[in-house]
């Protein structure tokens, strides 16, 4: 079970967690299981097609994805994945 | 064209000179997702609860029609709170900088050089934390003042540190500002000199800037470029208020600006739409053009490759550090926008960046910071593209002053280029140095 840091903007949909632990062996798998669990995240989090939306980066362990495998980078049991706004900075 | 340098006046501001807060009060009607257009209550926030998209203000602009004329601007005292009526705060502050209305100089000598007949540079190397920064940090710092939060933070390239420590120590907050550790050690004077709390992290920008998204709702600070980012955003649209009716209240036909964000960008072509919709300028087209630097250019990347999508640059490598962002928030604004006003973004190596900038200071007396090399150059490299054409009255943005990265001046020539040796305080040594100099 890899870990998830959810932003404040997204935990009405968790109930309030921080934290979450999610299955899944690629960063597509986590994302996807923490959507199955959580069902409010997904509008926010995906789009039709099944892929990031582009309003949202992850980082897997402070690395932006994009520079690994993207949605396919494997992922490990004490791996941590953070969803963060795109909007940001500058 | 004849020399000309037209001048906003330049004196400072404060609030007893800036325009009274009533007549406005119901203009600013809340925010909207610039992406889904879900309308959300005026609040610290940044971030679309449906979507996740950019949350913007929104205005009524009958009511900001109805106050803001041209007669009541050169009415007001100089600064940017002579445009109230068009930015997100309700009352000017009780205390702010001097920032904005800066001159728009006529860049006779130096257009030439570049091929651009008509070229006027928007000296915004004089702000009072001498770069154009200081307007959206004006902003953010009132709305933070407004909202009662406890301090001003953000993540840095250099330039927002200067001026957010300077803002906060305006309005009597506390500052924090995050930097890349290898940041050029002026720029990290300057923000300490103010007061701030400097606090280095050891990675890119983008990296500051993850770790700033974070922390910024678990603190409580106001981050200026993150959760105050739509207030701050629209700082930079006086650029274009200050522009026009510098130009009698009229558009030129291109404008040419760095890119880091691409917020700056995108928020001067809003700040021209602005002034159309209110009658206030004749609405005509204006070409935007781009310059990144080669070393870090997701954005002019996706330009050219006909694309909006940005692919983010892992590592960037230039001296332009103010525009060494390689994951570029608005980025994909800012394509759409040059795409589709005719214009282009282009990515400028740096050693053209460090001739440019040795030359708008020999030939027009400015010394730009790295940036405004790299804007220089991009309006050449949009002149050779044929985005700029003959005749064209061309306003290139140079947003900060030289000072802070004073190593750029000398990349590809020795470094004392022009600096004479130490001689005797003698007549005698003069004479003697002044042969050989001759």
């Amino acid at each position: 079970m890899s870990t998830v840091r959810i932003p404040p903007t997204l935990r009405t949909a968790t109930g309030g967690q921080k934290l979450v632990t999610v299955p899944g062996g690629t960063v597509r798998d986590v994302i996807r299981g923490l959507v199955t669990a959580h069902p409010g995240l997904e509008a926010q989090l995906l789009t039709q097609d099944g892929d990031l939306n582009r309003f949202v980066n992850a980082f897997l362990n402070d690395t932006d994805v994009r520079h690994l495998q993207a949605l396919e980078t494997p992922v490990g049991e004490s791996d941590t994945l953070v969803l963060l706004p795109a909007m940001a900075g500058g | 064209m004849t020399t000309e340098t037209l001048t906003p006046p330049t004196t400072a501001t404060g609030a007893s000179d800036a325009p009274a807060a009533s007549p406005t009060s119901t203009r600013i009607t809340g925010m909207a997702c610039r992406n889904c257009g879900l309308a959300q209550p005026l609040a610290v926030a940044y971030v679309c609860p449906a979507c996740f998209g950019p949350l913007e203000v929104t205005y009524d602009y009958e009511v900001v029609a109805r106050t803001l004329s041209r007669p009541a601007i050169s009415s007001r005292a100089p600064g940017i709170w002579r445009y109230l009526e068009l930015l997100p705060v309700e009352t000017p502050p009780a205390r702010s900088l001097a920032v904005g209305s800066t001159p728009l100089i006529a860049a006779d000598r130096l257009g030439p050089s570049l091929g651009v007949e008509r070229l006027w540079i928007k000296d915004d190397t004089r702000n009072p934390s001498l770069s154009f920064k200081d307007r959206p940090a004006a902003i953010a710092a009132a709305r933070a003042v407004e909202f009662g939060l406890p301090a001003l933070a953000c993540a840095s390239t250099g330039n927002l540190a200067g001026a957010t420590a300077a803002a906060a120590a305006a309005v009597g907050l506390p500052a924090y500002v995050f930097i890349p550790a290898d940041l050029e050690t002026a720029k990290v004077d300057h923000a300490l000199a103010y007061g701030a709390t400097v606090v280095p992290i050891d990675g890119t920008y983008d990296d500051v800037n993850r770790l700033c998204l974070e922390i910024a709702d678990e603190t409580g600070w106001g981050f200026i470029n993150i959760n105050l980012r739509p207030f701050y955003a629209e700082g930079s649209k006086t650029l274009a208020y200050e522009i026009a009716e510098s130009l009698g209240w009229r558009s030129p036909d291109v404008i040419v600006a760095p890119i880091a964000s691409g917020a700056m960008f995108t928020r001067v072509a809003r700040g021209f739409e602005e002034l159309a919709d209110i009658g206030l300028i004749q609405r005509r087209p204006i070409r935007f053009v781009g310059g990144q630097a080669a070393g870090c250019a997701p954005v002019a990347t996706a330009f050219e490759a006909g694309t909006d999508v940005i692919e983010p640059v892992r590592e960037p490598d230039t001296i332009v550090r103010s525009l060494a962002i390689g994951n570029p928030a608005d980025g994909r604004y800012a394509v759409e926008l040059a795409r589709s006003s005719g214009g282009s973004v282009e990515s400028i190596p740096d050693a053209v960046t460090a001739e440019a900038i040795r030359d708008v200071a020999r030939l027009e007396g400015i010394f730009p910071e790295t940036a405004g090399g790299v804007t220089l150059g991009a309006a050449q490299a949009a002149r050779q593209r044929g985005v700029i054409r003959d005749g064209d009255e061309v306003v290139a943005l140079l947003t900060g002053n030289g000072l802070k990265t004073p190593d750029a001046r000398t990349l590809g020539q020795a470094e004392n280029v022009g600096l004479a040796p130490v001689i005797r305080p003698s007549l005698s040594a003069f004479e003697s140095w002044l042969e050989t100099h001759s």
